[in-house]
């Protein structure tokens, strides 16, 4: 308990993160390329009218990006007014307009720009070659052909104006469908190995790979304008933001939009540049002479920081937790039963969980890996207990200690083993889970990897994955190194006789 | 702190003290004294409920009804940890514990009650010589010592805070025949020596003779014979007894 209860106390102490002082305004953006490039653009926007800005990127999906503007923990963010109607706001009409939209959201405390000029709609997209050898021009079309399989990202799976809307609406006979990730679902239609995907139309590729757009003939997909939502509140504190957003309005056509992902995307042009060119600006020096291993570094900071704080922290109630569940058998079940249950909610969940109690950002990074590492933790230190001989529990009893004095002097150096592996445990898998933690903000070795994604970047992607797994390697050597120092000479020895 | 000199150990009575694990009884209701600075050995088969009676006066057991009585109070919750620091406990495979090296073994105690570091070593060395413990041997680890030298430390540990009883569950179970006839030798003389109540558990019926004067012989978990081993040689109290002495073995004759 000692050496465990002192790592835990010097890890605290070391990376107890220093929260910012000063607040710029807080853009955020979605996981997808157009989001961040109209981040970008309102960033720059602000900056040049004299309003320093942050953009928050990649943060994930809607409802992310949705809870952090209504509590406050980013300002701003690109929306379009589909997503209002169908998913937010759940007693609007489906064709509401822009002004209809601007009067519910203003209880909300929520601003909404004009459109930005284009529309980002969904829309089911085949290649070019098969639905001209299906003859197949309209969505109505896919009627005929049973068979075709649909590839759709996750987010159209499950929203109301998704899949399940578009298929009561054409009556679609389809049953081969499955989710993907919306960045690879481009080169799964193009492989062949779907038929048919949804896109939105101001995607890049489409023209890339000649994909042709199926004709919404029953008008089944609503608008989606693009458009700014801000905080009210930021009408008092940051005017000069505010109408540098609305002068935003109407700016962006379909053409230059799709034009603006196809250098991102395509051409591999950096985001800031590519917003900056539009608005007719330039990009901070700072910014493009970021070096690849300063970037390197502070994600690095960034992700041993999720990893070190979350872990200090489980090892602080953790351990307390599996002595009280090896004394008490029937609490340490449902101590157990408990952390169990925590583990099997799936990663992304547990991090949007944490959304509406702490934020986005690091808090609810390290609060989500936290939790994760209790079982772990939790689960060896019980085990290593009630795993103790009994005779020598006994003898412990007999030599007259008072039950702490015996706790920390006899059991738990015998317990130390177990409890160690079971910390190590839980570091290995926060190596790996807080990759995840980027989608909510906080950063780390995750953000290379979203943007690899993203911009379908396998180097990026290995920017990120590969120093994570050097990272649970190395923490993997680190506790093997603390568990020869911290286990007792006298239990690694083999037995005489 | 030297009790054994001013008290002369502990009385320890069984005062109706039974016990039971679910369906099993391992003692029956017994009434059963152990007076100051004597020796007592336990004796019978496995199962017979001598260890019990050794759990239930440590209080490592609450007896089911009656009571122990220590120098004749009712033992009560409350002063178990008190009675553990006056009584040494010895068991069979002396439950060192293997993190520590022998003399942190030796030392738990101690350290605990706020002896000094110097008497804590000198009173190691002491009882190493009374137990006849080489001296490299404090700093080994169990892991590293013979069986034998395992139950001399264990033996030192239990006597270290110079207890006014000492209770052994069978000491030698777990030794080869050389080393376990050295070691009933030293215990003897030990007992003797520190004029202690020693109570001692075991199936060996010369070994029991061979420590103590008076053998109480349990079956069931109730009393079957209380005596000497003469007593139980000459006048069994009934068959069981009498077939419990036929069965220590003789050497054969030479042939």
């Amino acid at each position: 308990m000692t050496a465990g209860a002192r790592l835990a106390a010097v890890l605290l102490a070391c990376l107890w993160p220093v929260l910012a002082a000063a607040q710029p305004v807080r853009i955020g953006s979605k996981q997808f390329t157009e989001s961040v490039i109209l981040g970008e653009i309102a960033r720059l926007a602000a900056r040049d009218a004299g309003v320093p800005a942050v953009h928050r990127r990649e943060l994930g999906g809607t409802s992310i990006l949705w809870q952090a503007l209504r509590q406050g923990d980013i300002d701003a963010y690109p929306e379009y007014t589909g997503t209002l109607t169908h998913e937010l706001l759940h007693d609007v009409p489906a064709d509401a307009g822009i002004a209809t939209l601007r009067a519910r959201l203003q209880p909300l405390g929520i601003g909404i720009t004009d459109s930005l000029g284009f529309d980002n709609t969904y829309a089911i997209g085949m290649r070019q070659q098969e639905a001209a050898r299906l003859g197949i021009e309209r969505i109505s079309d896919l009627r005929a052909h049973p068979s075709l399989r649909f590839g759709f990202s996750n987010e159209f799976m499950d929203r109301g104006d998704g899949w399940p809307g578009l298929r009561r609406a054409y009556a679609l006979p389809q049953t081969k469908v499955s989710g993907l990730d919306h960045a690879l679902s481009y080169r799964a239609v193009a492989s062949g190995a779907v038929d048919a995907i949804d896109l939105y139309s101001t995607d890049a590729e489409i023209p890339y790979y000649h994909l042709r757009i199926l004709r919404d003939d029953r008008h089944y997909f609503p608008r989606y304008q693009a458009v700014f939502l801000y905080r009210l509140a930021l009408g008092r504190e940051q005017p000069a933001f505010v109408a540098a957003l609305r002068q935003l309005a109407g700016r962006i056509d379909e053409p230059a939009m799709r034009a603006m992902n196809a250098a991102v995307k395509l051409d591999g042009r950096r985001d800031s540049a590519v917003a900056a060119d539009f608005l007719g600006t330039r990009v901070e020096a700072g910014r493009r002479g970021l070096w690849q291993w300063q970037r390197l570094r502070q994600r690095s900071v960034e992700h041993v920081e999720l990893v070190a704080i979350s872990l200090g922290l489980a090892l602080v109630l953790a351990i307390p937790l599996g002595i009280l569940a090896a004394r008490r058998r029937r609490l340490g079940q449902v101590v157990i039963a408990a952390t169990g249950v925590l583990q099997t909610v799936p990663s992304l969940a547990m991090f949007v969980f944490m959304i509406p109690l702490l934020g986005i950002g690091t808090w609810p990074a390290v609060a989500a890996l936290f939790l994760y590492s209790l079982l772990p933790i939790v689960r060896n230190t019980h085990a290593g207990l009630v795993g103790i001989a009994p005779e020598l529990m006994e003898s412990a009893a007999a030599l007259g200690l008072p039950r702490w004095v015996r706790l920390r002097r006899i059991e738990l150096p015998l317990a130390m083993r177990s409890i160690l592996a079971g910390v190590k445990i839980a570091a290995v898998i926060n190596v790996g889970t807080a990759t995840l933690a980027a989608l909510i903000g906080a950063g780390g070795y995750g953000q290379p990897i979203l943007t690899g994604i993203r911009l379908d970047s396998l180097a990026l992607i290995l920017e990120g994955a590969v120093p994570a797994a050097v990272l649970a390697l190395l923490v993997q050597g680190l506790f093997e190194l603390v568990e020869r120092r911290l286990t007792p000479r006298g239990l690694r020895l083999p037995a005489r006789q | 702190m030297s009790a054994a000199e001013t008290a002369g150990g502990i009385r320890f009575a069984l005062d109706g003290a039974s016990k039971r694990y679910g369906d099993s009884i391992a003692l029956q209701p017994i009434e059963l004294a152990f007076d100051a600075g004597s020796t007592t050995a336990l004796i019978g088969s496995s199962g017979s409920g001598k260890s019990t009676v050794l759990r239930l006066l440590l209080g490592l057991e609450h007896s089911d009804s009656g009571c122990v009585r220590v120098d004749g109070r009712a033992l009560q919750p409350a002063d178990v940890l008190a009675l553990r620091r006056r009584v040494g406990y010895v068991i069979q495979d002396g439950g060192l514990f293997p993190h520590l090296t022998a003399m942190g073994n030796l030392a738990l105690l101690p350290q605990h009650l706020g002896w000094a570091p110097p008497r804590i070593r000198e009173r190691a060395q002491a009882l190493a010589q009374l137990t006849r413990l080489p001296a490299d041997a404090l700093a080994r680890y169990p892991a590293e010592l013979s069986g034998g030298q395992r139950q001399r430390v264990a033996l030192m540990r239990a006597l270290m805070a110079d207890p006014d009883a000492l209770l052994l569950d069978e000491p030698l179970g777990a030794l080869d025949p050389i080393v376990r006839h050295e070691l009933q030798e030293q215990l003897q003389r030990i007992f003797a020596e520190l004029g202690k109540t020693v109570i001692v558990v075991t199936h060996d019926l010369a070994e029991a003779a061979w420590f103590a004067r008076r053998l109480v012989l349990l079956r069931h978990g109730a009393v079957v014979q209380d005596g000497s081993y003469a007593d139980l040689r000459d006048r069994p109290a009934d068959d069981f007894v009498r077939r419990f002495v036929q069965a220590q073995r003789t050497l054969p004759a030479a042939p």
